[in-house]
């Protein structure tokens, strides 16, 4: 409960933030048994960006919602910096946000970024000058009394962000945080969290449906298929670091190839046509080139 | 402009009100009618000031049983609510209990009830309308209760958050605009329930028993007159349930 933010989080050192090895969940229907989720392996080392991308029913909520402890793998073995999910989970290693912002409508922004903490038994003063700390941090400082509906829909979002960041997390969990935003918002809410993530220097596993989005924002991308749900392809970005990364970006040459490998992984054409591609267990960056970024953008 | 608005909303319904009581009173005057029929705006305004000390004790008398009743009820149904809410099988078995009780018309109980605790006594008044009470707020709140939204219940669970807590920071701040709606249309029911009680036998005290008394000695003005007073009753008690919603739920949307 520091109110720093170290660059590495603890045990970021030793474990990975997530590990997957053989990871399936199978549901139970009417119908016989569903697999959501099948054989999957995936790491994802302390401060990196994975993104989850595939069609629905792929499994990349489930998968979340398993790295998450909110649901168990009916097979397979998952860490979270070395630990169980569970145990994760209890000490609060990472932080979540959803797709819905999911705030206390009766309480102000302070109090929901609050939450975490009030629940946790800190104390009013930390709690207070944590939730300033960071609301400053997602430029909602001056909203602080407000209440959530009077918010629109990304500064609830923000909100949300705020909150999920609130015990220093060195693990963020993302489930299709900004799919519920308008275009505009969605790209300016992209460029903050590239730079929340480069000022708290945690590891993020975020689900989307864009591709560009994906692309923009990750280290790697989880390309994954449906029936049954697995990982068909961990496309390298190797965009250079958050920090480095901007609005410039978007028009970069490099960046619209990595959106195209993504793309034609995705859609199961061009096998092997991108660079720094690799199946499996995510060992594959050090393929990745980066190819001439900026090289004839403009 | 905001003034404006606030004086047109207060302003509307009062003129209305004056209208309709100048009609009536020009119905009454022009053709004539008998005060068996309908008496004179007038003539009951008279008697409401005449008697105005006999009609606040009256309606104190009704407000009293409606006020106890109303307290009982909304305790037993706040608790059993709670307790529905946290074991399915209490909430299974009482489900059909709580379904009679709505549909059961329960003045009807009231001569059965006076049997059994002696016309004398206030009671049987306070317990149908502690049943009439207990229904809207029960079915509300246990509503409420239920209600959590999935992305919270999630949010509670990452958070570890004890049963305990989850209660406290989410569930009970959550059912309460449910209780409230329940609590609003139990405080209207609740007066109409007591005074209605009062129709079928008990002490001779209360506005129902003052208006079946004075429309029977053909005081028909001061039987509405009497009227009037549980309106104002009921008002009453509509008026502090909603000051009392408005002020614990505050500023929320």
């Amino acid at each position: 409960m520091s109110t720093t933010h170290p660059p590495t989080g603890p045990g970021a050192s030793a474990a990975p933030a997530v590990e997957a090895r053989g990871v399936s969940r199978t549901f139970d229907s009417r119908s016989g048994e569903v697999v959501a989720l099948t054989g999957v392996d995936l790491t994802v080392r302390a401060g990196e960006f994975v993104a989850l991308i595939g069609p629905s029913g792929c499994g990349k909520s489930t998968l979340l919602r398993l790295i998450a402890d909110l649901d168990q793998p009916t097979a397979g073995e998952l860490t979270v910096f070395g630990r169980t999910p569970r145990a994760a989970r209890q000490n609060q290693d990472y932080g979540i946000a959803f797709q819905q912002a999911g705030l206390l409508p009766w309480r102000t922004v302070r109090a929901n970024v609050e939450l975490p903490l009030e629940l946790h038994g800190t104390g009013r003063a930390a709690r207070g000058a944590r939730a300033r700390e960071l609301l400053d941090l997602v430029g909602l400082a001056e909203f602080a009394e407000h209440h959530p509906h009077q918010l629109s829909g990304g500064m609830q979002q923000r909100v949300a962000i705020a909150r999920a960041l609130a015990e220093s997390p060195s693990l963020l969990l993302m489930d299709e945080p900004f799919g519920a935003l308008d275009e505009m918002t969605r790209e300016h809410m992209q460029t903050e969290l590239l730079r929340l993530r480069a000022e708290t220097g945690a590891a993020v596993v975020f689900v989307t449906h864009s591709i560009p989005e994906a692309v923009y924002l990750s280290d790697r991308v989880v390309v994954m298929s449906a029936r049954p749900g697995r990982v068909r392809e961990i496309v390298s970005v190797a965009l250079g670091d958050a920090a480095d990364r901007s609005e410039d970006l978007r028009e970069d040459v490099a960046f619209f190839d990595r959106v195209r490998a993504v793309r034609e992984s995705l859609h199961g054409t061009g096998n092997g046509t991108g660079n720094g591609t690799g199946a499996g267990t995510g060992t594959s960056t050090g393929a990745a080139t980066g190819a001439g970024r900026g090289a004839d953008a403009r | 402009m905001r003034s404006v608005d606030r004086a047109r909303i207060l302003l509307a319904p009062v003129l209305l009100g004056l209208l309709a009581l100048a009609a009536w009173q020009a119905a009454v005057v022009v053709l004539e009618l008998r005060p068996f029929v309908v008496p004179s705006p007038t003539a009951i305004a008279g008697e409401l000031v005449e008697h105005a000390d006999l009609i606040a004790t009256a309606s104190l008398a009704t407000a009293r049983n409606a006020f106890v009743g109303l307290v009982v009820g909304v305790l037993v149904a706040v608790a059993g609510a709670a307790l529905s809410s946290g074991a399915r099988l209490i909430d299974e078995a009482s489900a059909p209990l709580v379904t009679a009780a709505a549909v059961v018309p329960i003045v009807a109980l009231a001569p059965v009830l006076y049997t059994m605790f002696g016309a004398g006594a206030q009671t049987a008044r306070v317990i149908v309308a502690a049943i009439v009470a207990f229904v809207p707020v029960y079915v509300n709140t246990l509503r409420g209760l239920r209600t959590v939204a999935p992305v919270h219940r999630d949010l509670l669970h990452v958070y570890a958050a004890t049963r305990r807590q989850a209660v406290v920071a989410v569930t009970l701040p959550g059912a309460l605009p449910f209780f409230f709606t329940g609590l609003r249309v139990a405080s209207s029911l609740a007066v109409i329930s007591a005074l209605v009680a009062e129709y079928f036998g008990g002490p001779v005290d209360g506005l129902g028993k003052a208006i079946t008394s004075a429309v029977s000695s053909s005081s028909y003005a001061l039987a509405w007159a009497y009227v009037v007073g549980s309106v104002l009753t009921g008002l009453v008690f509509y008026c502090a349930t909603s000051a009392l919603e408005r002020g614990v739920l505050g500023r929320r949307p």
